[in-house]
């Protein structure tokens, strides 16, 4: 199949990765398509404590998921932990919502990495579930480890980055990535964010480091250090 | 009529009964509920207890702890100036009667007192009304009630907090069934708005309350602050006019300059003091300076400290100060109401005429401001389009009431549809709204088991569980506001993040796009920004005289609708240019040479080239939240015209648009045609952060998520769980939910105007004049002086991604 112009392609540690705008990775030399932090059910997970909000994340994630395999057609998909936002998550899926994800996960090389919402991902499901897995130049994983690893590719901190122009500002979940390692946006509709300018991922990275933002057709690249800012700029154009 | 205590009493006074005043006290007697409709500085709020009083003084104090009458202000501060003022007539006449008042501040083993042995008079608030609603012990509380006394009623009515009181008001009927209820307003375009807002609303009819004219004060003088030597063609600021305002003042005792924001508010103080020479104590006065800093001002106030205090709509309503003796409005006056709201805080005496002066800060807001004098000068005023009954707030309510007692469904319908501005509601809405509240009343049942009110096994609805009382009264209330974060002060010398006083408070999005070292003006000074830490924003004082970010984020109000029709016509009336400042007159007549002066009723629309660029303008005067949705709905249309157009700017009288490629070639009828409400408004709201703010606002209000999660979390600022996933997601999979229904009502009249748009669309059916012209029309310039300054507030889409590439793009391949 081609793959679009737009997609945005980015190197880690020598190893070619499409970065898609719907917020997965695509590794074409494997085959491999990543997801993070799904975080399926969060919605009812709030609803225990009293917020009844709407019961659809799972159905949204599932959905965008159900695209990505489509246009992909994967060998293997990693979900790269907090797959599911609580341990009871799994057995609040619905029955159409279970036979959805049980058909993606039997339909290829399915692997769980193992989040701190999820310590133990349901294998009732399929797949197999690992703590991190190492492919070619790349070791995937739920957390960024505290000494920095070439290759690795991560999520849990759900990144986000903040671009200002004319007193206008937007955010957008972004992967950051500086050529050497990397850390997933969330997947789940109902994940928040932590900017990128916060030190618990700025410190993650050498000095100059991207944040690719997902945009609704596309990725873009802005540096990420600091708050980029572009004021007036486009007066010039 | 007048029991002989009373009669003594004015005596000692020296006064005589106002005739509005013993025509309440007939009405009391007689058991009916009233308007009265009388300007400030009549005894109006006398006026409104005396029956109350009097009918307290007849009853033996023994007998009593039971509460008889409750007032209820929009104010806080007007609740608790209100109850000093009633300690005169009590203590005078040495009355056995406790009035007291019920606020946030007062103590919570007050309120328990409160609770169970209630004074006969309370004062409080609509909020205060809900949470005491949602005691278990309210209708024991309330049994005794006979008279509720409304205060600044118009303020009220006719917004999202008078939904919120007419249901509280609805519940009191089932409690008290013969209380009565006094109104109290300002002149409005029409009481019998308010008359039905009084009264229980019948299956059949309509019932109104009876109303009373206090007697009319004298006229005020107006002069409008205008040189025939230099009108500014835009801005807002007035600059040019400093030295007007400062000659006004100092010939005044004590004067209110109001100005419309906050921004204006602190610009305008600034820049009073760069000319204050005699340095007459000016203070300053707005919403988001911290709370004691507020209190300062209005003691200094009380007095007589001031000679003036440049405020914004905070001070619109709320206690008098006698000493004001003028009012002066910076700014567009936005509507004939406000502008006589404003004025009637001077001078407090009904035979004497109330002074001000308006200062119009650019060319239309010179023709706004005469168009506001002719109208106050013949007694009209703006009507208002009255609104539904909202149904979050009605969530709120039903949620409210479950924690007092379990409810039968049928039986709250009806005491529901007797409040005025519910009468319309369905039981299909109202079994929605109970269902959204009970289990959030998605199609996709899911949340059964974690259902927030459940049926008892008699068919009656209670609630689920005690901590959702709790969480109820946590975010019980219909006033939301911006996220705000705390401007801390860094103390010299020392690190950010560490201590840090507090300025007050200001909304996040302006904060967040500030980077360390911008300054900008708050608190009356030009502050450096240093950094966001858990606690708020630090910042540093400067010596910097001008701020690099302005802080201007609009208006608050639209012009109103019947002020814009005063405008269009005064604009269409060649003959009245004479009155008007010379370089305004000139203005006008060459525009009518080089272009054309639209009749009342007619649309103008001109395109010209200027620059690489080709605008498109148009004239629809309808207030700038009209216009930004007509520029968003405009612009998407142009684009699938293949016109290219790259931005607009909005403001209350035009609607620029810029593209690449020659617009005067379109048929304007077909691009202003009313189908632009359809499909292109559906598929512009799906997106657009105005609309995503009100979405929020109905979460909030309605109970779906809290007020408090919202804003920070613990664990650092950035860790939001935003409602705009929760809409995103929502809109996605049930697009009619009673949420979003909720939301889209809100914006007909909210942020986006579409009520107005629709009304605008309608009328110039058919009344479309264009012009293509070679170059930009006098009409048009301020509109495009605009362009650089301010976009649409809150609106930002994906361009801006592609503007930060091309500018990045653009920055690294220059070879220079």
């Amino acid at each position: 199949m081609s793959i679009d112009n737009y997609q945005m392609q980015a190197e880690v540690n020598g190893e070619r990765l499409v970065l898609d705008c719907a917020g997965a990775a695509w590794w074409p030399a494997e085959r491999t398509l990543v997801f993070s932090d799904i975080h399926f059910e969060k919605g009812s997970s709030l609803a225990r404590f009293g917020a009844l909000i709407p019961p659809y994340d799972t159905r949204t994630a599932l959905k965008r998921m159900g695209a990505l395999i489509a246009r992909y057609a994967p060998s293997r998909v990693i979900a790269l932990g907090d797959s599911f936002h609580d341990r009871d998550a799994a057995n609040r899926l619905d029955g159409f919502e279970r036979a959805t994800l049980a058909s993606f996960v039997n339909g290829t090389n399915w692997v769980w990495i193992e989040g701190n919402h999820d310590p133990q991902p349901p294998t009732w499901l399929g797949g197999r579930v690992t703590a991190e897995i190492a492919i070619g130049g790349l070791v995937f994983r739920h957390e960024p480890a505290a000494i920095p690893q070439a290759g690795e590719i991560a999520g849990h901190l759900h990144p986000c980055a903040t671009v200002t122009l004319r007193g206008h500002s937007l955010r957008r979940r972004c992967f950051a990535s500086d050529g050497t390692r990397m850390v997933m946006p969330a997947f789940g509709a109902y994940a928040g964010g932590l900017g990128v300018d916060d030190p618990v991922i700025s410190s993650l990275f050498a000095q100059d480091f991207a944040a690719y933002m997902l945009g609704g057709r596309r990725v873009y690249a802005v540096p990420a250090r600091g708050t980029p800012r572009f004021v007036g700029v486009a007066a010039a154009r | 009529m007048l029991p002989r205590r009373f009669a003594d009493w004015f005596g000692s006074r020296g006064w005589q009964i106002r005739s509005h005043q013993s025509a309440l006290i007939e009405h009391a007697a007689r058991g009916e509920s009233v308007l009265l409709v009388a300007p400030t500085g009549g005894g109006k709020t006398l006026a409104g207890f005396l029956p109350s009083l009097i009918d307290l003084a007849n009853l033996p104090a023994r007998r009593r702890s039971a509460l008889h009458t409750l007032y209820i202000s929009p104010l806080k501060a007007l609740a608790v100036d209100v109850q000093r003022n009633l300690e005169a007539p009590i203590s005078e006449m040495g009355l056995a009667i406790k009035a007291e008042t019920r606020t946030g501040d007062t103590s919570v083993s007050k309120r328990q007192r409160q609770r169970h042995s209630p004074p006969d008079i309370l004062l409080t608030t609509p909020e205060q009304l809900g949470l005491l609603l949602s005691n278990p012990g309210a209708a024991l509380m309330f049994a005794s009630l006979k008279t509720v006394v409304l205060d600044e009623l118009h303020a009220m009515y006719n917004s999202k907090r008078g939904d919120l009181l007419a249901l509280g008001l609805s519940r009191l009927q089932t409690l008290a069934p013969g209380h009565r209820r006094v109104g109290l307003s300002a002149t409005v375009a029409d009481p019998a708005a308010l008359q039905r807002y009084l009264m229980p609303q019948p299956m059949q009819g309509e019932a109104r309350s009876a109303l009373v004219l206090g007697q009319a004060g004298a006229k005020p003088k107006i002069e409008i602050s205008a040189s025939d030597e230099y009108v500014p063609w835009s801005g807002h600021l007035a600059r040019h006019a400093m030295g007007d305002i400062m000659e006004a003042i100092r010939t005044a005792k004590t004067a209110l300059v109001f100005v419309n924001t906050r921004a204006q508010a602190e610009l305008t103080f600034q820049a009073l003091w760069r000319v204050n020479s005699d340095n007459l104590p000016i203070a300053l006065h707005h919403g988001s300076l911290a709370p004691a800093q507020r209190r300062k001002v209005e003691a200094a106030m009380t007095r007589g400290d001031l000679r003036a205090v440049v405020c914004t709509s905070t001070l619109d309503l709320g206690i008098d100060w006698g000493a004001v003796d003028k009012v002066i409005c910076v700014g567009a006056p936005k509507g004939a109401a406000r502008l006589v709201q404003r004025i009637g805080r001077a001078n407090h005496r009904l035979d004497e005429p109330s002074l001000a002066l308006l200062v119009p800060s650019n060319r239309f807001e010179v023709l706004e401001c005469n168009a506001a004098r002719d109208a106050v000068m013949a007694g009209e005023l703006d009507g208002e389009r009255l609104k539904h009954g909202s149904l979050d707030v009605l969530a709120q309510h039903i949620l409210c009431l479950s924690c007092s007692k379990p409810f039968d469904a049928s039986a709250l319908f009806s005491e529901v549809r007797s409040a005025s501005p519910y009468v319309h509601i369905t039981r299909d809405d109202f079994d929605k709204v109970l269902d959204f509240v009970a289990t959030g009343g998605y199609a996709l049942k899911r949340y059964d088991r974690y259902a927030k009110l459940r049926k008892t096994p008699e068919g009656l609805w209670r609630l689920a569980h005690p901590r959702l009382a709790q969480q109820y009264r946590l975010n019980a209330g219909v006033i939301i506001e911006d996220p705000m974060i705390e401007i801390r002060l860094q103390a010299k010398g020392r690190p950010t993040g560490v201590g840090g006083r507090v300025l007050g408070q200001m909304e996040e999005y302006f904060i967040e796009q500030l980077t360390s070292g911008d300054t900008f003006v708050f608190s009356g000074n030009v502050l450096r920004f240093e950094g966001i830490r858990e606690d708020g924003a630090y910042v540093s004082r400067t010596q910097e005289a001008e701020a690099q970010v302005p802080s201007y984020n609009g208006g608050q109000f639209p012009l109103s609708t019947f002020l814009a029709q005063r405008v269009r016509e005064m604009v269409s009336k060649p003959e009245t240019w004479d009155l008007l400042p010379d370089p305004v007159g000139e203005w006008l007549r060459i525009q009518e040479l080089r272009s054309v002066i639209p009749k009342p009723g007619q649309l103008l629309v001109e395109t010209f080239p200027r620059g690489a660029k080709s605008y498109l303008v148009c004239y629809p005067f309808e207030g700038r939240l009209a216009h930004q949705t007509l520029g968003m709905l405009i612009t998407r249309r142009l684009e699938r015209l293949r016109l290219r157009p790259i931005g607009f700017v909005a403001n209350e009288y035009a609607l620029a648009v810029w593209g690449l490629r020659d617009m005067g070639n379109v048929d304007m009828a077909e691009l202003f045609a009313e189908d632009m409400l359809g499909d292109d408004l559906d598929a512009w709201l799906a997106e657009s952060a105005l609309y995503k703010r009100t979405f929020r606002n109905c979460a909030i209000i309605s109970g779906l998520i809290e007020r408090r999660s919202v804003g920070r979390e613990k664990t650092g600022r950035q860790v939001t769980f935003s409602s705009d996933l929760i809409y995103d997601v929502l809109r996605e999979h049930e697009p009619d939910h009673i949420l979003l229904r909720a939301t889209y009502e809100d914006a007909g009249t909210g942020l986006l105007d579409i009520a107005r748009l629709t009304d605008m669309l309608k009328r110039v059916r058919n009344r479309i004049v264009t012009r293509q012209l070679d170059r930009v029309s006098p009409l048009a310039v301020p509109a495009l002086l605009e362009i650089s300054k301010e976009m649409v507030a809150g609106e930002a889409n994906e361009d801006i991604l592609h503007e930060v590439e091309a500018s990045l793009i653009e920055e690294a391949m220059r070879v220079d």
